[in-house]
């Protein structure tokens, strides 16, 4: 138990160590401290070549070369994964937790028009106006219509995947708004102009220097101190201004629930609560997924979604907005943007569950390594690989090849979706549709044909009397050797199995003595 | 497009990509078994874990201990019946109709919970309580009022409370605003309050 | 018992005594096992990469070489679990599901099917640490997940266990993927080998002599990497501690 009985401080935090709690490990922080690190200039994301499929492996490699970034992304979300298995061992209902939040999502996917049209009827009901947007487009220009209407100048908005999905924020600057992201993680990376990396800890590809050299060239602050105290300090201290004199709110949405007509929020640094309450104007960006059919589901996911994020058992926040306050608007902007599509999809419509806990991005060993920028799309990591080509499946055809599916996202997939198995799924369908490289075809066929014929195969194996030894062809797949770039080549022995089988035993198989 | 036209437009998509399965809607229980019998014991140290953490009235009437804490500490709002608004004391009285930015140069606010949730720790606070919601985030500290008797143990048992069905805004507060977002590194007070602390009391009778 | 040996191509290639200690060990529990000549590949390389009509032959292949054993045995829980789970390409005849149906990787064969319960010529005197091949684990199921709420077990601890002498010792990240990740180590290089060379450098730090795997593979991958970063890390499959190899 922790009973606190001086008074609170009545000054700010500042630095740790001067008044705040130092080394805080409940909630969302790390379960260790780390070790500073940098400055290190801070590699960025993948190129982007218009239409061109993304090169991945190319921004990874980039992102690899950088070893204090590296070191610090892969403790963080490692350690994620970590805390996340803790709280596992705390709920003896886990499993069934899991099962429940697919099932609940298999149900709702599957009764989806039921369960929007009674979510619509309920919202109305509340004095929420509801609106409809088949795609990016229309859910921009109707958030901006509302606001023009309102003669809004300033928005103050949460996070929302949905939003960065649609480019919300790009379209709303050129019409003449200011939009302020509340989140820390998300203002750091709209004052960087740089997509957010992951979809729970936004700037988490970023060291705290990276922090400190953004801040100190939108904010004003001293670029040579990094401490993270100061620097959040800093945001809460610039943001706070803005959210007073905003002229309308807007929120994401992480659970719509059909019984209520709500919408549900969760954040840990309550700043959904200030951007839907602080002015006069609340709209939300729902898709259409979001969709839950009741309070006791409800209970199943935000029961998952912390814990399965950030290992934490609850985010700080959740709060349910089930309609305006007195004397203010709220307005819920309900999105396809290619949804519908999706659920018509047999092999991935599941993909539909992600209740965007970022859970398999943190296990995700390549993610770890590459940072979510080098994925070029709006979703990185496992889900990224399985959601982003129904968006452009040739710009996003690379993607799903990024996955040794190794299968710990499926594990840790709080509605139990099948991340690799459709990650696998994905890459047949894009090979079929013409959708790989040439030379990888090629290759494939090649391997295909000398693998179906043994005589074919053994000649290609090292001789064991061949002066140069060499892997073989078909496991090299590349006329450039790349396996040698970080690994040493396996030694090759004297004779094959095959060869050593025929010398003793024969073809009859019997041990020749 | 109108908006009418994409609602219709969506809709249809829906009923045409249906997928071709048509499972039950399934039971959600209370998973509660194994529920700790002390509540308030579960949920102090969960709000501890969660870093927030429980005033103790050590010995006082928790009124009296309430009185103690916002004693001298700059501008208070109260939202609660316990403590009544007194201008010579700088303490604000929360009235419904007040101006949310109002709230803005408040140090320490106080309001009290409709329940707690043992499992996380968190306290119910709904726009019947709070009056004006940002009661809840702009002060730079928050004192919530919480009965004992009000504790559930988890979220299933919270979710079947009738706060959802009666509020347009109701918030599970669990502990201060928080942030890890730089490097993991956990500081309270990121956009919202700097801390939280739960008085257990039993409301005034009447 | 009719044992069909199955020996996948980089263990014929790079491992022949990884398919002999697999033979050795099965003749020792009595399996009458053939090792059909004609065999090469089970098809994963094509399918992994998304080219499944491509290694339609190869899968055709592999089941004209099996289809007559009561039994497959290899010691790779990668290709068998491609068996197993993923042999798709080929036309699901009642030949097919059985060949599927009784494939089998070395360990959970011994585990579940011999159910042996000693290796009294096996020692091993040394400090090795487990790795589970990612397919083995999570697909073939050969030992309990850390992602998930369950009952420990592990099939291949289980039979260490039997052996004299070895002591098994932990890593940082006993589940995390080592990057071999079949066409992967080579398409995507880079990610590849800094998994690797992790995962070898979390092995080293686990002060263990060896690594084994009840995968070639994996291993294959990460001896390459403990190289090239000079560790003195040593590699054997599971397969050989357990017919008694010494060292």
């Amino acid at each position: 138990m922790s009973i606190e009985n001086q008074a609170a401080p009545t000054t700010p935090a500042g630095r740790t160590g001067d008044g705040a709690p130092a080394n805080l490990t409940h909630g969302a922080g790390a379960s260790v401290t780390m070790p500073p690190r940098g400055p290190e200039p801070q590699p960025r994301g993948a190129i982007i070549r218009g239409n061109h499929p993304i090169d991945q492996q190319e921004a990874a490699r980039r992102f690899m070369a950088a070893p204090q970034h590296l070191a610090m992304h892969d403790q963080r979300l490692w350690d994620l994964r970590q805390k996340r298995d803790k709280q596992k061992d705390t709920i003896e209902e886990w499993e069934d937790l899991r099962q429940l939040a697919s099932d609940i999502k298999t149900h709702t996917l599957t009764h989806l028009d039921t369960y929007l049209e009674q979510f619509e009827r309920n919202a109305k009901a509340n004095g929420v106006i509801v609106h409809w947007a088949k795609d990016a487009d229309e859910h921009n220009r109707i958030a901006v219509d509302i606001l023009k209407s309102k003669n809004a100048k300033r928005l103050i908005k949460s996070k929302s995947m949905l939003t960065e999905e649609c480019g919300f924020r790009e379209y709303a600057g050129d019409q003449g708004i200011d939009v302020v992201e509340t989140d820390l993680g998300e203002r750091i990376q709209q004052l960087d102009d740089e997509a957010p990396s992951h979809v729970v800890v936004p700037a988490v590809h970023k060291l705290r220097t990276d922090v400190a050299e953004v801040f100190a060239r939108t904010l004003g602050s001293d670029p040579n101190d990094s401490d993270v105290s100061y620097l959040t300090e800093q945001q809460r201290e610039h943001t706070r201004p803005l959210i007073l004199t905003a002229d309308a709110g807007m929120t994401g949405c992480n659970f719509a629930v059909a019984e209520t007509g709500s919408v549900v929020v969760c954040t840990n640094e309550g700043n959904a609560d200030l951007s839907a309450n602080t002015t006069g104007l609340h709209i939300v960006s729902m898709g259409i997924e979001k969709i839950i059919p009741n309070l006791n589901s409800l209970a199943v996911f935000v029961r998952m979604l912390s814990r399965s994020a950030l290992g934490s058992p609850i985010t700080q926040y959740t709060s349910h907005f089930r309609g305006p306050r007195r004397g203010a608007e709220m307005h819920i902007i309900i999105v396809d943007n290619g949804r519908t599509d999706r659920l018509g999809l047999e092999k991935f419509w599941t993909s539909l569950k992600c209740i965007r806990c970022g859970a398999c991005m943190n296990t995700c060993p390549v993610f770890r390594r590459s940072g979510g920028l080098s994925y070029g799309a709006t979703y990185a990591g496992p889900i990224g690989l399985i959601i982003d080509p129904t968006f452009n499946r040739h710009k996003y055809s690379t993607l799903p090849f990024s996955s040794t599916m190794n299968g710990s996202c499926t594990n840790v997939c709080p509605v139990k979706i099948n991340i690799h198995e459709q990650i696998a799924d994905w890459r047949q369908v894009l090979a079929e549709n013409h959708e790989i490289p040439a030379f990888k075809k090629s290759m494939m066929k090649a391997a295909g044909a000398l693998l179906a014929s043994p005589r074919l195969y053994r000649a290609s194996l090292p001789m064991a009397d061949s002066a140069l030894r060499h892997i073989p062809r078909f496991m090299l797949y590349n006329r450039m050797n790349t396996w040698t770039r970080g690994r040493e080549m396996p030694s090759v022995p004297k004779e094959t199995f095959h060869q050593w089988f025929k010398r003793t035993r024969g073809k009859d198989g019997k041990k020749k003595s | 497009m109108s908006s009418t036209d994409s609602r219709a437009a969506i809709f249809a998509a829906i009923r045409a990509n249906r997928p071709n399965v048509q499972p039950p809607q399934p039971d959600v229980p209370l998973f509660d078994t194994k529920a700790p019998t002390d509540l308030v014991a579960a949920f102090s140290d969960m709000l501890g874990k969660m870093g927030g953490s429980v005033l103790d009235p050590q010995g006082q009437y928790p009124i009296n201990a309430l009185r103690a804490a916002v004693a001298n500490k700059g501008i208070i709002a109260t939202a609660v019946p316990e403590l009544h608004g007194d201008p010579s004391l700088q303490i604000r009285q929360v009235l419904p109709d007040m101006d949310p930015h109002s709230l803005a140069n408040v140090e320490i606010g106080v309001v009290r919970a409709a329940f707690g949730v043992a499992e996380t720790g968190s306290v119910c606070l709904t726009d019947t309580e709070l009056q004006v919601n940002t009661l809840g985030y702009l002060p730079q500290h928050l004192i919530v009022l919480l009965d004992p008797a009000r504790i559930v143990p988890n979220l299933h048992h919270a979710y079947r409370q009738p706060e959802f069905h009666e509020h347009n805004y109701a918030v599970f507060q669990t502990g201060p605003s928080a942030t890890a977002d730089i490097e993991g590194v956990l500081i309270h007070g990121a956009q919202g309050v700097r801390s939280l602390r739960v008085l257990f009391c039993a409301p005034q009778a009447g | 018992m009719r044992v069909g040996l199955f020996v996948p191509c980089y263990v014929d290639a790079f491992h022949p005594e990884v398919g002999q200690a697999t033979l050795e060990l099965l003749e020792r529990f009595g399996c009458d096992v053939d090792y059909p000549f004609d065999q090469t590949c089970c098809g994963q390389p094509m399918t992994n990469t998304g080219c499944h009509k491509e290694s339609k032959a190869t899968e055709e292949l592999f089941v004209r070489n099996f289809k007559d054993f009561d039994y497959i045995v290899g010691p790779s829980g990668s290709c068998v679990n491609h068996v197993r789970n993923n042999f798709d390409a080929v036309e699901q005849t009642d030949e097919v599901k059985h060949v599927r149906e009784h494939t089998y990787e070395l360990v959970e064969f011994l585990h579940d099917v011999l159910k042996v319960d000693a290796f009294p010529w096996a020692e091993f005197p040394h400090k090795v640490t487990l790795h589970n091949n990612c397919n083995a684990l999570r697909g073939l199921n050969i030992a309990s997940m850390t992602e998930l709420r369950e009952k420990k077990f592990s099939k291949p601890r289980d039979l260490l266990s039997k052996v004299k002498g070895l002591e098994l010792v932990d890593i940082t990240r006993p589940d995390e993927c080592c990057g071999f990740g079949g066409t992967f180590s080579v398409f995507e290089e880079a990610t590849s080998a800094r998994m690797g060379q992790d995962k070898a450098r979390d092995q080293a730090k686990s002060g263990a002599e060896y690594v084994t795997s009840s995968d070639s593979s994996c291993m294959m991958h990460q001896e390459g990497c403990a190289r090239r970063l000079g560790l003195p890390t040593k590699y054997i499959h599971i397969a050989q501690i357990l017919n008694g190899a010494r060292a």
